[in-house]
């Protein structure tokens, strides 16, 4: 569960989140939809604590995140456009380094799950300078989960994966709310914000414009007539 | 318990990282070697030149040469943004700076070692009866460099022009660093050592105290988005 | 502001009749050791500017309002001028009285690291894009230069105990008459006013600009909606 209350981060004048409120329950998965630069990033960021608010109160499982960060980011998992992997380092290596940082128990069992699920056992051993990127990628997305997280955060996960990749994380979004857990996603792609999720946020200036459930045909038809506004309006 | 842990888990990614790739190591050396030749052409020192100038060229070289290493400390993590990853993971911040530091020292003090057989083979440096002191000194010095090295290498790296950034930040203010380290060095150098070796020697201790501790304080403002 | 800007022109007045007129010619360097007063009081001011910009970021650091990074850059902007007054007025001072432009006493030779350190700041500080980030990031930088600030003072007196140099007279004070010194402190009393009217000035500059740049996003706003 994630629960934001009254969250505000500004620096000077400009502001980039005025008072955000939101909760979403174990099982949801919510899309924050808006145009670059309206603040999805940095929602999703203020979650990780990556970025500290100026005011209000982020809690990630009833952990408050501000006051205790690394007990928050144990239950947090995060996908965004770079890899996160070390080139020099093995397929075994790049997981066997995440799962020290997370404490994780039988780690060399998860990390051989983990890597036939990505239908890359094979190449455990090898050397990630060596890969495809496909390859790449689909490692990635099983580093990003092999601490099995509460929370995923999304932030444009789609944008730059192959199909089979793409494939996979999506399977696996779906395998991952049926579990109860939560997800959160930012996107300023309508079409694939609208495939995946039941609930979406329209995010613009760093507010919560509006929320609409995924039946909701005549926001659609809205919100995507607002989505190509142009960008340079908002600055 | 975990926070050393983890710093341990840093520290060990990125020695296998270097000793994959070899990057730092390679460049500080062959800076080292280029040095050595050219210290030679530029004064062909005598013997007694050589004790006069030698503690001052050999750290000169080291400071150079770890600026070089330490302009890659962050390269690994900026490749595939992995350096985000990193903040991501239940790790508090300042076990980030510390295994990156311990790296970083590790890398210097490697490379030192062999570009002071080096001297010592190039320039007939009496180096073995000072082996125990120069050690400690050399493990001083590198120490008080690398701790702040660290930080503003992270610091520059943010910033458009990083690989000139870094010596602008750090060689202000790592002089006093070399001002104790040059001049406990000169101090062993003469027969019986001088007696501002054991003054100097505190001094540096002193400032690794400071500027191990601060930089643990600061890191996570220069880490956050 | 007014009554600060008065009063800092009559303290500048006084101590140009201080200086000028009521301080006695000194013996051995004649009319230009004069400028010994301001020379010496633009060195003090300037630690005082790194001592604004070490509280100023400290504050940052816990507060995040960007008024406080404003008020930071601002006092690393007057204090690097008077840096440079002391970097100038320096040679101009010792080349008529000693013959030479300059030499690595002590004092010259920190406000010299002094100098660089407010200029690595300022560089830093044009080369971070996002504002947010330029403030965290100089702050940090603020902070380690102001704490290094005075280690490079002592390293470099405790350096010259043990290498005299040649030239130079003794301690600050010394070979002053109640005349000068009075002189002494009164022109140090006005530049400090001077130093704070600027660092007032050169704050609510940056103010403006700020309001400036969000009323031209409204505008520029309001034109595309």
């Amino acid at each position: 569960m994630v629960r934001l209350e009254k969250v505000e981060k500004w620096f000077g004048r400009t502001s980039a989140l005025q008072g955000v409120d939101l909760v979403v329950q174990p099982g949801e998965f919510l899309v924050f939809l808006g145009r670059n630069g309206a603040g999805k990033s940095t929602l999703l960021r203020v979650v990780a604590r990556l970025i500290k608010p100026n005011s209000g109160r982020v809690e990630v499982c009833g952990i408050d995140v501000l006051r205790h960060p690394e007990a928050g980011r144990e239950k947090l998992g995060f996908v965004a456009h770079g890899s996160y992997l070390y080139r020099s380092l093995t397929a075994f290596e790049n997981l066997q380094f995440f799962a020290k940082l997370y404490g994780l128990r039988n780690a060399a069992d998860r990390i051989l799950t983990a890597l036939s699920w990505v239908g890359l056992k094979e190449s455990a051993h090898r050397r990630v300078e060596g890969f495809s990127r496909g390859m790449q990628q689909r490692l990635s997305i099983a580093r990003a989960t092999l601490h099995e997280p509460q929370v995923l955060l999304l932030d444009e996960p789609f944008s730059g994966l192959d199909l089979e990749a793409a494939e996979l994380l999506g399977e696996w979004l779906r395998h991952f709310v049926a579990g109860g857990r939560t997800l959160l996603m930012a996107t300023h792609d309508l079409e694939q914000g609208l495939s995946a999720a039941r609930r979406w946020a329209l995010i613009d200036r760093g507010g919560i414009v509006e929320e609409f459930a995924a039946s909701d045909l005549e926001a659609r038809e809205r919100y995507k007539r607002f989505l190509k506004v142009r960008r340079r309006d908002v600055l | 318990m975990t926070f050393f842990r983890q710093t341990g888990a840093i520290f060990w990614k990125d020695l296998l990282t270097e000793y994959r790739t070899k990057d730092s190591l390679t460049s500080m050396l062959m800076f080292g070697l280029l040095v050595i030749l050219m210290f030679h052409f530029a004064f062909e020192p005598d013997s007694l030149e050589t004790e006069r100038y030698g503690p001052g060229l050999l750290w000169m070289t080291f400071i150079f040469a770890g600026i070089l290493g330490m302009n890659r400390a962050f390269a690994s993590e900026r490749e595939n943004d992995s350096l985000q990853a990193l903040k991501l993971a239940p790790v508090s911040w300042g076990a980030i700076y510390l295994g990156k530091m311990l790296a970083n020292l590790l890398f210097m003090l490697l490379a030192e070692a062999v570009m002071l057989a080096c001297f010592t083979v190039f320039f007939n440096f009496d180096l073995i009866p000072r082996l125990g002191w120069m050690s400690a000194i050399v493990l001083l010095g590198t120490l008080g460099f690398a701790s702040v090295g660290t930080i503003l290498a992270a610091v520059s790296m943010n910033t458009r022009m990083n690989d000139v950034m870094l010596p602008v930040l750090l060689l202000p203010i790592a002089l006093p660093v070399v001002i104790g380290a040059v001049e406990s060095t000169s101090a062993i150098f003469t027969d019986p050592p001088g007696e501002a070796l054991g003054f100097w020697v505190k001094f540096l201790v002193v400032f690794n105290i400071v500027f191990v501790t601060l930089p643990l304080l600061l890191f996570e403002y220069v880490l956050e988005e | 502001m007014k009554p600060l800007a008065w009063t800092t022109c009559a303290a500048m007045l006084l101590s140009l009749y201080g200086v000028f007129l009521f301080a006695p010619t000194e013996a051995t360097m004649g009319e230009v050791q004069r400028i010994f007063y301001f020379h010496v009081s633009s060195a003090w001011v300037s630690f005082l500017g790194i001592f604004f910009v070490f509280v100023y970021s400290v504050r940052f650091l816990s507060k995040r309002d960007r008024e406080l990074d404003t008020k930071a850059l601002a006092a690393a902007e007057v204090g690097s001028v008077f840096a440079t007054i002391v970097m100038i007025t320096g040679p101009l001072w010792a080349k008529p009285v000693w013959g030479i432009w300059w030499t690595w006493d002590a004092r010259l030779t920190s406000a010299f690291v002094l100098w660089l350190i407010y200029l690595g700041y300022l560089m830093l500080r044009r080369l971070v894009e996002s504002p947010e980030q330029r403030a965290r990031l100089s702050a940090v930088f603020g902070v380690l230069g102001a704490v290094d600030a005075p280690i490079v003072y002592m390293s470099n007196r405790w350096f010259r105990t043990q290498h005299p140099s040649p030239v130079i007279a003794g301690g600050e004070g010394s070979g002053l008459n109640t005349e000068m010194r009075m002189v002494l402190y009164f022109t140090f009393l006005a530049l400090v006013l001077l130093f704070v009217y600027l660092w007032r000035m050169r704050y609510e500059l940056e103010h403006a600009q700020e309001d400036l740049e969000s009323l031209q996003r409204q505008a520029r706003l309001q034109e595309a909606l």
